[in-house]
């Protein structure tokens, strides 16, 4: 037996002791106050990198991290410099953020909400980042966004391509450099109607979450303003990976089109599926079988391989652009990597550039200052054209470009051309459209 | 002491002093040392501690007391989640209603399943429940999104009635979860020095109620009711044939089990107002399974050591990547450097899953009986060396069972 006894004098001396623990902090706490969460005080600044590093978008994830170590890089004086020598502002000045040096801490979302917002509290809690970025679904930006607006940190959108992003789970601390699913169907509504006409009957598989839900509605609407009829729409969960029973359905259906709202992992599987099954060489309603992509990267294209060919979608970058900005980011991350960033590196470089421009601009880190700094900011030279960041709703406004997968492609990134740059003014919308209503950016939150 | 006896209480006692200087044991590196990246006393993490405590805590009066084997331990955590949230979307942002709540709902939940799970015992048991626990993933993923808002998760919005709060607060912001006012994210920092200690009023809650939580599982653990499940993990056709039906005794285990995953579930969605349905995936189920046995099923202590052993792996080592690594060994000559970051890559980031697989394994081979084995075998080792002509007091410790 063990044993343990109370006595008086045991009980005295563990009442002092845990007396003296809780009058200590008296003596050293020193006054604190900060104004505001996780306030770098030092000579060095902490960014948080939240990417999925496993789960259906790991390629995505693995891709953006490089843009943002690449940015650090630039940031802190290293490199070429990249885009910021096209970037319009001139704030920055490679010595670091308000001469402070960057530092980093990176995290797996896993691809799942929860994780992802794990990762990021112990990134605002334990190394005391003042911006969190990241994100290549648009459930986990989301998710983080909303911890975010709470914790009092800036939230820098990654990949996330949902309506709702910056529509109904808006918050006054996330901003939003890449494009949506609104955007998408504005842009290639008109192509498909050169392509395909205006009599089509479309099938629709949608990955189950809040990106493919306002996507698909998105296409659905704008197809459906052409003439076309959507006959089903389906969904299927995001981490499934074989497709092949959900693309059955889709022959006896009668439709002539399948637009995949998929992404990742999640396309590439579905696409190859849809091929294997020979939709792509079938004749419904005496037109040829088609396949749609609405969102298009060239990481997917590269793991769909043949199949990408001749098909159709939008993406918000492509590296064989020749504008300056794009020019000198694929220059230098070529440099360092050995081959052309993705659309979501290029995002995610953008954001963490722009924070760090908005950052100096305000002359302060403080969440409240930035998000001043970034409302209704007009740039230029970031690989997009001429910018907006929108005040009323946090959401870039910039050219579309509309992409084909390559018939003869001449090196493994050559797998994408761009069939057509859509400007603008074509995707623009108002604050208060319908697919965007029902949220509200809040006030803005410096936490603390 | 509380009607328990001496070793019970000091078990007790012990639980109670780690959880309340967790802030302190958890930080023991200063926070700008380069071992700062393996402190543990951040909020967050702390209260997953205690939470995943409280669940496997749980999982152990069913797994360790009767033996059923219940591979869909998540779905109870996940409802319990759900509830919560719900109820600070509908009612307010005080924590008391949404945890009470989740409880009563998980155990509705489990007395459900639980009622046609236990009508077979053993493998078909443990396939019984984790379809159930499947099948409701699968619900709260697809079929329910209006209530579970699927994969994207259930949020709180500005929108939300709250009818005994407020929708938004006076600056447009969402209210934040409280109890009574005390706001469960308020963080106390006390600096000492190049030390940095994070006390958080979340955090507490959720470890007064593991401590009530750890003295509940200790009475039934030494209760007849606790006897009695034992005697079913022992021979449960002996008892039949003795004429006492052990149907009553196995159910309500597994609703007391399913009600403390409820409140694992209900304390994780007040610390942090979200749930997702992959809080309910088989993987989620087979952590507990881990936490248990890892730990030392059927053991008092066991579980919580499991929980907080696999919550610092999934939070720590997950979080070191190539750079930290560079770090460490930048005193290497360049080539070595990299030949070790190379080595050690797989196992880091990404890879923690691979680092507690082989730990796992070793545990399991070398310590069957989980960490409280191993703690057994130290202070057996010690007080065997100390008084070696008190060989039998050593052999006789057990302190957890």
């Amino acid at each position: 037996m063990s044993k343990f006894d109370v006595s008086r004098r045991g009980v005295l001396k563990t009442g002092a002791m845990a007396g003296a623990g809780v009058a200590l902090p008296t003596i050293f706490t020193a006054s604190s106050a900060a104004a505001f969460t996780n306030e770098p005080t030092g000579s060095t600044v902490t960014l948080g990198f939240n990417v999925p590093q496993t789960g259906p978008y790991a390629d995505e994830g693995a891709d953006e991290l490089r843009a943002y170590e690449l940015a650090v890089e630039h940031l802190n004086g290293g490199g070429d410099g990249g885009m910021m020598n096209t970037f319009s502002s001139k704030a920055l000045q490679g010595n670091g953020i308000l001469g402070k040096k960057v530092e980093y801490v990176t995290g797996d979302t896993q691809t799942k909400s929860d994780a992802a917002r794990a990762s990021a509290k112990s990134m605002i809690e334990k190394d005391g980042a003042v911006m969190i970025t990241g994100g290549s679904s648009s459930g986990v930006a989301i998710a983080v966004q909303g911890l975010c607006q709470e914790a009092g940190v800036i939230f820098m959108a990654g990949l996330t391509h949902s309506n709702d992003t910056t529509g109904k789970d808006k918050k006054a601390n996330g901003f939003r450099h890449f494009f949506n699913g609104y955007m998408s169907g504005a842009a290639l509504a008109p192509v498909l109607k050169n392509l395909y006409g205006t009599d089509r009957t479309a099938y629709h598989l949608t990955a189950d979450y809040t990106w493919g839900w306002t996507q698909e509605e998105s296409i659905a609407a704008a197809t459906e303003a052409l003439g076309w009829q959507t006959v089903n729409k389906v969904r299927t969960p995001l981490a499934a990976t074989d497709f092949s029973s959900y693309i059955a359905p889709v022959l006896n259906s009668g439709a002539d089109v399948l637009v995949l709202n998929h992404y990742g992992g999640n396309m590439v599987n579905s696409l190859t599926n849809a091929v294997q099954f020979g939709l792509r060489d079938k004749v419904v309603n005496g037109k040829n079988f088609e396949i749609v992509v609405p969102l298009y990267s060239r990481l997917m294209a590269k793991g769909a391989g043949e199949n990408v060919k001749g098909i159709h979608g939008s993406t918000n970058w492509h590296w064989t652009l020749q504008d300056e900005g794009s020019k000198a980011f694929v220059k230098s991350f070529g440099t360092k990597y050995g081959f052309p960033p993705s659309q979501a590196a290029h995002t995610c470089y953008v954001q963490t550039l722009l924070y760090a421009d908005a950052v100096e601009r305000a002359g302060s880190f403080n969440p409240c200052a930035v998000v001043e700094a970034l409302e209704g900011y007009e740039f230029d030279g970031l690989g997009n054209g001429p910018t907006l960041y929108r005040a009323e709703d946090h959401q870039c406004f910039k050219d579309v470009l509309v992409v084909r997968g390559k018939e003869n492609p001449t090196s493994e990134f050559d797998l994408l051309e761009v069939v057509e740059v859509t400007p603008r003014a074509q995707v623009e919308y108002a604050p208060d459209h319908p697919m965007f209503a029902g949220g509200n950016l809040g006030a803005c939150n410096p936490g603390a | 002491m509380f009607g328990l006896n001496k070793k019970d209480t000091s078990l007790l006692i012990i639980v109670a002093c780690l959880t309340m200087f967790a802030p302190f044991i958890l930080n023991p590196f200063p926070t700008d040392s380069g071992l700062a990246q393996f402190n543990a006393g951040y909020p967050d993490l702390m209260q997953r501690f205690v939470i995943f405590g409280i669940f496997a805590i749980g999982f152990n009066i069913l797994f360790g007391l009767t033996g059923y084997l219940s591979f869909g331990h998540a779905a109870f955590l996940g409802v319990g989640s759900y509830s919560a949230v719900w109820m600070f979307k509908l009612i307010g942002m005080n924590v008391i209603p949404a945890i009470v709540l989740s409880v009563i709902v998980a155990g509705l939940f489990a007395l459900l399943i639980g009622f046609i799970s236990l009508r077979r015992s053993g493998i078909y048991f443990s396939i019984l429940t984790l379809a159930f626990a499947q099948m409701s993933f699968n619900l709260a993923y697809s079929v329910l999104t209006p209530i579970t808002n699927g994969e994207t998760g259930l949020q709180l919005t500005l929108e939300d009635p709250r009818i005994l709060g407020v929708s938004a607060t006076a600056d447009g912001s969402i209210p934040v979860t409280n109890l009574f006012g005390l706001e469960m994210r308020s963080t106390f920092e006390m600096a000492v020095g190049p030390w940095a200690f994070q006390f958080n009023a979340g955090y507490y809650l959720c470890a007064f109620i593991m401590l009530a939580a750890f003295y509940l599982s200790i009475r039934i653990f030494r209760s007849p009711f606790g006897m009695m499940l034992r005697a079913v993990k022992s021979n449960q056709q002996r008892m039949n044939y003795t004429g006492l039906n052990t149907r009553p005794y196995t159910l309500a285990a597994f609703v007391i089990s399913g009600m403390y995953a409820g409140l694992a579930g209900g304390l994780m969605a007040s610390m942090d107002p979200l749930a997702g349905a992959e809080r309910m995936q088989w993987t989620a189920s087979g952590e507990v399974v881990l936490m248990t046995i890892l730990g030392g099923a059927g053991t008092l202590i066991g579980p919580v050591l499991g929980a907080g052993f696999i919550k610092y792996f999934e939070n720590i080592f997950s979080k070191i990547n190539d750079n930290v690594l560079h770090s460490w060994f930048s005193f290497m000559p360049d080539g070595m450097e990299d030949a070790v970051v190379f080595l050690i890559h797989p196992f880091i980031g990404k890879g923690w899953h691979l680092t507690l697989g082989i730990l796992f394994m070793l545990v399991v081979i070398f310590l069957p009986g989980g960490l409280v084995e191993g703690g057994q075998r130290i202070k057996g080792w010690l007080s065997g060396r100390k008084a070696k002509d008190d060989g039998k007091a050593a052999g006789e410790t057990n302190p957890a069972e």
